[in-house]
């Protein structure tokens, strides 16, 4: 008899998407759908941690385990989707009628991105990212006026179409070599012993990174990124940049930590070009931008690129446990930084009719119009380009501290190349907003987003200042991975 | 604790100024000033204390006037580490002091947002008494990128023409640099966790640790150029002239006074005792690069029509002498150098409060269209005549003593740069007569009617004359303070020293 109770997290997810889809069948009203949705990402996210005080880390038929890493993703996914649901609101609000499906498209995706979090196996695996990826499509074309965002919800259905049928070719690959699709059981299988077996197993490894870099946006695979950002509403541009991209590098964790990925040296070297390209490509790239969304997008893939230097650091034994530790940290500090600069843009968009209000023009001085809206984005900026104070420096300290520990020199000096072109779109940006000379007109932001906006600042701060308790928390976390 | 006690008071006295400014806009300033005076008088009673001979700088910490120390981040032996020596609280009192001259240089410049201006202003020599004063290296590197951001927003905000471009290259050259040094500090700290097995970010267990020479020399070159380009030296201090021409008074007098020590600052307590012997191989380049940029800085200093970026170039050339003296590891030396630190805050900042006072009077600072604006303002023509020849080194004062002993210290470790260097002297002398002849001697093409100094700018300039006549003609308090810690790094350099020699066949 299997036990079901780790799974309490999913079940109580599927609960609230049905009783959101019931209560939707019976009264259109956004409050009462958003209200819903945040109670019940609430109430998983209360669940996820009751699981984790009192569960033992175990396997859930052999799909799913739970255990503190995947825990601890999830968490991370169902507050994400919790902040991106209460900035969604007010944005909805200004849009007409009908906008009650998005939170039941927004909490289907979260689920599907819990899924990847405890996925073991390659069903499960795959389940998850096509859960995650329909909803996908139909967030990015949910706005029924303009053609924008349905141009680039056509656009991410093909290209992730056809990136989830490499990932899928790569897995087939690799069973016809290894017999499992378990992940644990890759390792066990003595795969790549011969070479006929370790011919399969690149090409289906090649394959799977292939698709996998395509959903994090890493370079070369990363050319819809701006497009689609730039065209999806700017909440689920968010979504896309932080739980869609963290859920797939949750599970590319978990499946090179225990295949041991790590010991093949020329998917290390694939991934050390990736990681090296995406940084100085997607910085040099978001250089001239003069969309905000565009440049969020390639400012997400070279932030990516830091993340892939502590993924790669995790293959020297000596700098293992930091490098996990370092991963997930700046995963965190990532999440919340990029949430926060999307919510900006969500909140900058709320009176816009047909399309977001993206141009670095509609910046301006925006210190004297709005100067809680312009200190959020000026907080956010400054963390994505790693400076003090926020939890982005701490981030960028341990992908330095993981690189120089794996001695991973080359990737190292890319990072600070990296990250000083970045220094220069991030200051743009922030220099336009203090630009002087426009009348002031004060717009109040709407309450719901004004909170959330403190409260993700306010975390922000928390984890730049005293990151302690988080630190050991993950680092604990990161110890029973090794 | 009371460097915690003045870095809390700054911190919470911006935060206050930027919310009065809802009720007067004349609040700001006022809490701004009253927050720097309180400071000055919290760092007073620390003066009374009787030097030691010498500091313990590796070990256990003795003798340090303040010491405090409080787990932050026990996950990577991080912890709040605030020590004060003779020499921070020296480079502390000067920050609070300048603070105190460039509130008072900007009391009428600013006008829009003054509430966020002084707020900035305050955060900014909060992250430089936290620089000067912290002994962890990851708490050094925080506060070393904290006082960038409110400076780029002096800059960015309220700077001149170009302050868009000066803002970005200021913050750029200096966070890239920054960027250098923590790879640095990391390869530093992480080799030491591996040999010793106990993670620590502790300048105190950090000090006298062997990494082995050729790993040694790359790692100071990464805390070496993040300092330099501080300093800053030739080549790195393109940044300089943009930064402080563009900025505000405030901010220039700050950027010249204070921002510029912290990088000699960190030369003198983290490159040289941190790496010894491979300071010691660097030790004649160093040297060049400090005369290469005294006569550099004088050269183009002397081609300059702009009257702020003339000072500018005139801190590359001064701050030169600080390179040659550290680097010359000699005792005189180096407390020429540390004399030189101080002096030039108190010229600079004098020589930048001026170039803004003349611009908020005749709205340009291009000295084409000054002359003889002695006739117009006579105080003010006498007192900038002070502060250029102190700035030239004029025996009596302050700049004097610190050059001349660099030069006497330097000339018994290296005649050849030591002679290149003195040539400083004279160049000085040149481009700063130059100045002083083309903004107030000649005539007054325009028959400007402007008013002279005032009692608010007197307040603030009087300090600073008779802080460099007292370091001119009576500097021995100066090298008490020092003594101790000098000393000190003396004795690292002569084991380190005595190594070399050594190992060598």
């Amino acid at each position: 008899m299997i036990n079901f109770l780790p799974l309490l997290p999913l079940m109580v997810l599927t609960g609230v998407i049905l009783t959101l889809m019931m209560a939707i069948a019976f009264m259109r009203n956004l409050a009462l759908s958003c209200g819903v949705s945040v109670i019940g990402l609430a109430l998983t996210l209360g669940s996820i941690i009751w699981v984790n005080l009192n569960l033992e880390p175990a396997y859930v038929t052999p799909l799913l385990k739970v255990d503190d890493f995947g825990l601890l993703f999830s968490g991370i996914m169902v507050i994400s989707a919790l902040f991106i649901s209460l900035l969604a609101y007010s944005y909805h609000k200004q849009r007409g009628e009908q906008q009650d499906e998005f939170f039941l498209l927004l909490l289907l995706a979260t689920l599907g991105a819990v899924t990847l979090c405890l996925s073991v196996h390659f069903a499960s695996f795959v389940l998850g990212l096509e859960l995650l990826g329909i909803s996908i499509y139909a967030l990015i074309s949910y706005p029924n006026q303009g053609q924008f965002s349905l141009e680039s919800g056509l656009k991410y259905l093909i290209l992730s179409g056809v990136s989830s049928a490499f990932i899928l070719f790569g897995a087939g690959l690799l069973y016809a070599v290894s017999g499992t699709l378990s992940f644990a059981d890759f390792a066990a299988s003595g795969i790549g012993s011969t070479d006929s077996s370790k011919l399969f197993m690149l090409i289906g490894s090649a394959m799977m990174l292939a698709g996998i870099g395509f959903k994090l946006s890493l370079v070369p695979f990363h050319m819809w990124t701006p497009d689609v950002y730039e065209g999806a509403p700017a909440p689920v541009a968010g979504f896309l940049a932080t739980i869609s991209k963290g859920a797939v590098f949750a599970a590319l964790m978990r499946f090179f930590l225990a295949a041991d990925g790590y010991q093949y040296e020329s998917i290390m070297t694939g991934l050390y070009w990736i990681a090296g390209l995406s940084m100085i490509l997607g910085n040099i790239l978001a250089l001239l931008q003069s969309s905000i969304k565009r440049l969020l997008a390639y400012s997400s893939i070279a932030q990516f690129g830091y993340l892939m230097v502590a993924f790669i650091a995790v293959s020297e034994l000596a700098g293992k446990h930091l490098a996990i530790e370092g991963a997930v940290f700046f995963l965190i500090a990532y999440f919340i930084t990029t949430i926060g600069a999307f919510g900006v843009v969500t909140i900058m968009s709320d009176k816009a009719e047909d399309h977001d209000l993206d141009n670095l023009d509609a910046y301006e001085g925006l210190f004297w119009q709005r100067p809680l809206l312009a200190a959020f984005m000026s907080i956010m900026l400054l963390s994505l380009a790693g400076i003090p104070l926020t939890a982005g420096f701490i981030g960028k300290f341990y992908i330095v501290a993981s690189g120089v520990e794996s001695q991973l020199w080359y990737l190292l000096a890319v990072v600070v190349i990296g990250s000083g072109i970045g220094l220069f779109y991030y200051l743009r940006v922030i220099y336009a907003m203090t630009k002087k000379g426009l009348a002031s007109s004060e717009v109040s932001i709407p309450v719901t987003s004004s909170w959330t906006m403190a409260a993700v600042t306010l975390l922000l701060l928390i984890l730049g200042v005293y990151p302690a308790p988080v630190i050991e928390w993950v680092s604990n976390m990161a110890l029973q991975l090794i | 604790m009371t460097v915690i006690q003045v870095m809390l008071l700054l911190f919470v006295g911006g935060v206050l100024a930027w919310l009065s400014e809802r009720w007067h806009s004349n609040w700001p300033k006022w809490i701004a000033l009253i927050t720097c005076l309180l400071s000055g008088v919290l760092l007073l009673p620390l003066y009374s204390q009787e030097p030691a001979i010498v500091i313990s700088l590796a070990g256990a910490p003795s003798n340090w006037i303040e010491y405090s120390q409080t787990s932050w981040i026990p996950r990577f032996g991080i912890s709040f580490i605030f020590a004060l020596d003779g020499l921070s609280l020296m480079m502390v009192s000067l920050t609070v002091f300048l603070g105190f001259v460039a509130i008072l240089s900007s009391w009428t410049e600013i006008s829009d947002q003054p509430g966020f201006f002084q707020f900035n202003l305050l955060w900014t020599l909060a992250g430089v008494v936290g620089v000067f004063t912290s002994l962890d290296l990851f708490l050094f590197f925080f506060f070393w990128e904290v006082m960038l951001i409110p400076m780029y927003f002096l800059i960015a905000i309220w700077g001149h023409e170009k302050r868009a471009y000066a803002a970005m290259k200021f913050f750029i050259f200096t966070q890239f640099s920054g960027l250098l040094m923590l790879v640095a500090i990391l390869t530093l700290v992480l080799v030491n966790a591996n040999q010793t097995g106990q993670i620590t970010f502790n300048y105190f267990e950090l000090a006298g640790h062997d990494l082995g020479s050729g790993l040694s020399l790359i790692v100071m070159l990464g805390f070496f150029i993040a300092f330099v380009v501080k300093l800053p030296a030739f080549p790195v201090h393109p940044w300089l002239p943009d930064a402080h021409t563009q900025a505000p008074t405030a901010a220039s007098v700050l950027l010249a006074g204070i921002l510029l020590k912290t990088g000699a600052y960190g030369l003198i307590r983290f490159t040289v005792p941190l790496f010894p012997e491979a300071s010691i191989e660097i030790a004649e380049l160093a040297m060049l690069l400090g005369a290469i940029s005294i006569l550099y800085g004088a050269v183009l200093a002397f081609a300059q029509t702009d009257f702020k970026r003339l000072v500018a170039y005139s801190s590359v050339s001064h701050m030169g002498f600080v390179l040659v003296g550290v680097y010359a590891f000699d005792a005189i030396a180096m407390q020429g150098a540390v004399m030189q630190m101080v002096a030039h805050g108190f010229s600079t900042a004098a020589l930048f409060m001026m170039a803004g006072a003349i611009q908020h009077r005749i709205h340009t600072r291009d000295m084409t269209q000054m002359g003889g604006l002695w006739q117009a303002m006579p105080k003010m023509g006498a007192v900038a005549l002070f502060f250029i020849v102190a700035s030239l080194g004029m025996p009596g004062l302050g700049n004097f003593i610190g050059e001349f002993l660099v030069l006497l210290g330097a000339f018994k470790v290296n005649m050849t740069i030591t002679a290149i260097a003195a040539l400083g002297l004279i160049t000085g002398a040149i481009y700063s007569l130059i100045a002083m002849q083309r903004v107030f001697q000649g005539s007054d093409d325009h028959q400007r009617e402007l008013s002279d100094l005032d009692g608010r700018e007197f307040t603030a300039l009087i300090p600073l004359m008779l802080g460099l006549l007292w370091l001119g003609v009576y500097p021995q308090p100066v090298f008490d303070l020092v003594n101790p810690v000098l000393a000190s790094i003396q004795q690292v350099l002569a084991g380190a020293g005595s190594q070399l020699i050594g190992s060598m066949p």
